[in-house]
């Protein structure tokens, strides 16, 4: 047994020298050498501020954005130190009252009562997802319009051109990507 | 079922299917002869491996010295990962200033990441240094799953050899399995998904000024927004390869930081299964028969796509509980709908269910969406295929030895209908080899059971569960699933970095890791010490479609008996009054 004991303890060491050291730090080095942009977390950066994380959504409110879904990140909402889902059970009140208070809030003095898409309404897995479905993107281009006093059809202009298909053209799901969306919007205004 | 997400479950199990052959042959080479080209290069540092460990490669073990050289790793492991946790807090590469982790979840994440399970009771970015991350997450990731693969090398030792008290040597194994099967494979997958998008530095956080500034429980406005960086990918790749599962970040694999793209999604799903199922060849072969190998893999795939189709179905339909509420649901070309509640939209249902499937029939346990807010039925599928014993695919290495032992018990069970002695690849199935493969089946079903048990029970037990009603109950049933077969997956709601947690589930995985191993290791030992029996008239074949279906109904009916009450009181109530209402 003790002859093992050795054994393991100079074996865990080389280990963690060639996994936990040499491994981590070539891809590091691969990495920051051909995908510098991706690896340090594709920065958004406009007029030399870093405004945003490409992949990493952000709370909206105001009318004249497009609506990210809902995060379940404390101590704020798509707090990207510390992601989480809501962990809600299909059953739990409180989900129903999430969506219930989502879907007031969305529908706000719009006359109309179409259905909201399910995404729009509720928390995404890890509190910071980036996209809306383009159904959900749809849904509000009516509202940003208002707010911006654009034409719909402009609008509905940066939703299509913000629009991503399938990766490959069959991976995943259609998708858009909200912050990019809003910062195009802004432009626009500009 | 929508056309493209059927597509998309068939290109998955087509590619994972497609790799099986040439990776289960290359790893056969890793393991009985040199491997051209690769070993010019890491050849000089695996000898100065053995050289610095007194290691002598020809040297080979008989299964209880065998066993002991996995006890003692495993025991050394666990020791180092305990200390480097309490005192991250002293030591460098630690740019968020992580305070040292407290005692009972150091206690359990070093069993936990050892016995290849990756539990974590704690929330990745907000707890480890980016040194314990690498020096030992990263670390265990690597070598807890070479030790699962030398296990099954030496228990197709066992069945291919003829009157042998050996069965290999362990040092041998598990440092090939490290160098030429693992390493490659996480580096190639790690660079394709920086690509992606996956992080991959030690710079400190990143800060973001908010277009919009939100607002805190206490009502101040917050205008800047902190993301978690670091060392991501090459720890991915080696989750995702290694069936270990443990992320990088809280949410694992849902973080768009950690899986960012819908074909980053796919690399890391086909990575869950790649290696279990390529070691099914590699079993084959090894044996003399590959026709062994296909057989035990078929049954796999046939119970896998069982229920994945199972998943898709539940999830696709929605929660029946928002129906009423105004809230469309429907898939289309617009939206993948369903129940989204937990999930991201890039991956949608489809993507979604295929991981819940594969990371739970493997024994991986991470996760691209979360499981507790899965609709009833859709949740419980997760939790049977780790009940089953994670055997279908199962873990590197765990999964294969743990399916070979259920093929022990079919041989059995069918030699007890006909009167025969059973045979299994060449060799007698005795009563000593029976009573180690009731131990294999037995020891992790009494753990799920006996710990949900005391856990529901017991006050400190009930203070962390997270959702009401059955739900609240399932939460605790999957995590004691979870953490006895070494998946490491969770119903997150529930709050289990607490001392009671923490040192229950701590004990679940080590009785789950190493009341099978070990068992396993004598079963090997004793076969490697038989001779081989020819195939007679009397034989019962074990590659044939029959032999398929009896694999497969002896794991069902096993998982059926043991489970069934207790999913009657979690997920199979809380369908019915969801349905109801």
């Amino acid at each position: 047994m003790l002859t093992q004991i050795r054994i393991s303890v100079v074996m865990l060491v080389l280990m963690t020298v060639l996994t936990g050291g040499v491994y981590p730090a070539v891809v590091t080095l691969i990495a920051q050498t051909i995908f510098p942009r991706q690896a340090n977390g594709s920065l958004i950066v406009v007029d030399g501020k870093c405004v945003g994380a490409e992949l990493i959504g952000q709370q909206f409110s105001e009318p004249k954005y497009f609506w990210s879904r809902l995060s379940a990140t404390g101590p704020v909402a798509f707090n990207a130190a510390a992601s989480s889902g809501s962990n809600y059970g299909p059953m739990n009140p409180a989900l129903k009252d999430a969506v219930t208070g989502r879907i007031e809030s969305l529908r706000g003095d719009q006359s109309d009562h179409a259905k909201v898409p399910v995404d729009l309404v509720t928390s995404s897995a890890s509190g910071l997802d980036p996209h809306i479905s383009p159904a959900s993107a749809q849904f509000q281009i009516a509202r940003v319009a208002n707010a911006r006093n654009l034409e719909a059809a402009k609008v509905r202009e940066c939703v299509d051109a913000a629009t991503e298909g399938r990766q490959f053209g069959f991976l995943g799901e259609p998708r858009v990507n909200v912050l990019k969306l809003n910062l195009a919007l802004d432009s626009l205004a500009k | 079922m929508t056309s493209n997400a059927l597509f998309q479950m068939v290109f998955y199990v087509g590619v994972l299917l497609a790799c099986v052959v040439p990776l289960g042959r290359y790893m056969t080479m890793v393991f009985t002869r040199r491997v051209p080209g690769l070993e010019n290069v890491l050849g000089p540092v695996e000898s100065l491996f053995y050289r610095l460990c007194g290691v002598r490669r020809d040297d080979e073990m008989m299964w209880k010295q065998y066993s002991l050289a996995v006890i003692a790793f495993s025991l050394v492991g666990i020791l180092f990962g305990y200390l480097l946790q309490r005192m991250q807090g002293m030591l460098p590469l630690n740019p968020a200033g992580m305070a040292g982790v407290t005692p009972d979840s150091s206690f359990n994440t070093a069993i936990s990441f050892v016995t290849n399970t990756n539990w974590q009771g704690y929330g990745g970015e907000s707890t480890m240094s980016y040194l314990t991350q690498m020096l030992f997450l990263n670390v265990q990731n690597f070598v807890s799953a070479a030790v699962g693969i030398a296990v099954v090398v030496a228990l197709a030792r066992g069945f291919s050899r003829k009157n042998s008290t050996t069965i290999g040597n362990f040092w041998v194994d598990m440092t090939r399995s490290v160098m030429y099967v693992l390493l490659p494979l996480s580096l190639l997958l790690a660079v394709m998904l920086v690509s992606q998008g996956v992080v991959q530095t030690f710079d400190n956080y990143a800060s973001v000024e908010l277009k919009e500034p939100v607002t805190n429980a206490e009502g101040e406005s917050v205008a800047t927004q902190t993301i978690a960086l670091g060392p991501a990918a090459s720890q991915i790749a080696i989750k995702q390869l290694g069936t270990n599962g443990g992320g990088f970040f809280n949410v694992n694999s849902a973080h768009p930081l950690e899986n960012p793209t819908p074909w980053s999604n796919f690399l890391e799903m086909i990575s869950i299964l790649l290696i279990p199922a390529a070691l099914c060849y590699t079993f084959g072969e090894m044996v003399g028969d590959t026709r062994q190998g296909w057989a035990i893999l078929l049954a796999m795939t046939f119970v896998f796509v069982g229920f994945l189709g199972l998943t898709y179905v539940f999830e696709q339909a929605g929660n029946p509980a928002l129906a009423g509420l105004g809230v469309d649901q429907t898939a289309s070309e617009l939206q993948s709908g369903g129940n989204m509640e937990g999930k991201e939209t890039r991956f949608g249902i489809a993507n979604s269910v295929i991981w819940a499937t594969a990371t739970t029939a493997a024994s991986n346990g991470s996760v691209n969406s979360m499981h507790d807010s899965y609709t009833p039925l859709g949740g419980m599928v997760p939790m049977v295929l780790m009940q089953l014993g994670e055997v279908i695919f199962g873990g590197a290495g765990s999964g294969l030895y743990g399916m070979v032992v259920f093929a022990i018990v079919a041989v059995f069970i069918s030699g007890l209908m006909v009167g025969r002695t059973p045979e299994y690849i060449g060799k007698k199935i005795g009563a000593y080899e029976m009573k180690m493969a009731s131990l294999v089946i037995l020891a992790p079903c009494v753990m799920v059971l006996v710990g949900t048990a005391i856990a529901v029970s017991a006050e400190q037990g009930r203070a962390t569960i997270f959702n009401p009603g059955a739900h609240g109950f399932s939460e605790v049933l999957y995590a004691f699933s979870s953490a006895s077969n070494n998946n490491g997956s969770a119903f997150a709601g529930l709050g289990a970095n607490t001392p009671f947690y923490n040192g229950l589930l701590g004990v679940c995985m080590l009785v789950g890791r190493f009341w099978v191993m070990l068992p396993v290791l004598a079963i090997a030992g004793s076969l490697a010490a038989k001779k081989s029996v020819p195939v007679g008239p009397g034989t019962l074949p074990t590659h044939t479609p029959l032999f398929v279906f009896l694999l497969i109904s002896v794991v069902m009916l096993v998982g059926a008996l043991s489970f069934l009450p207790s999913l009657a009181l979690g997920p199979i109530v809380e369908h019915l009054i969801l349905i109801s209402a």
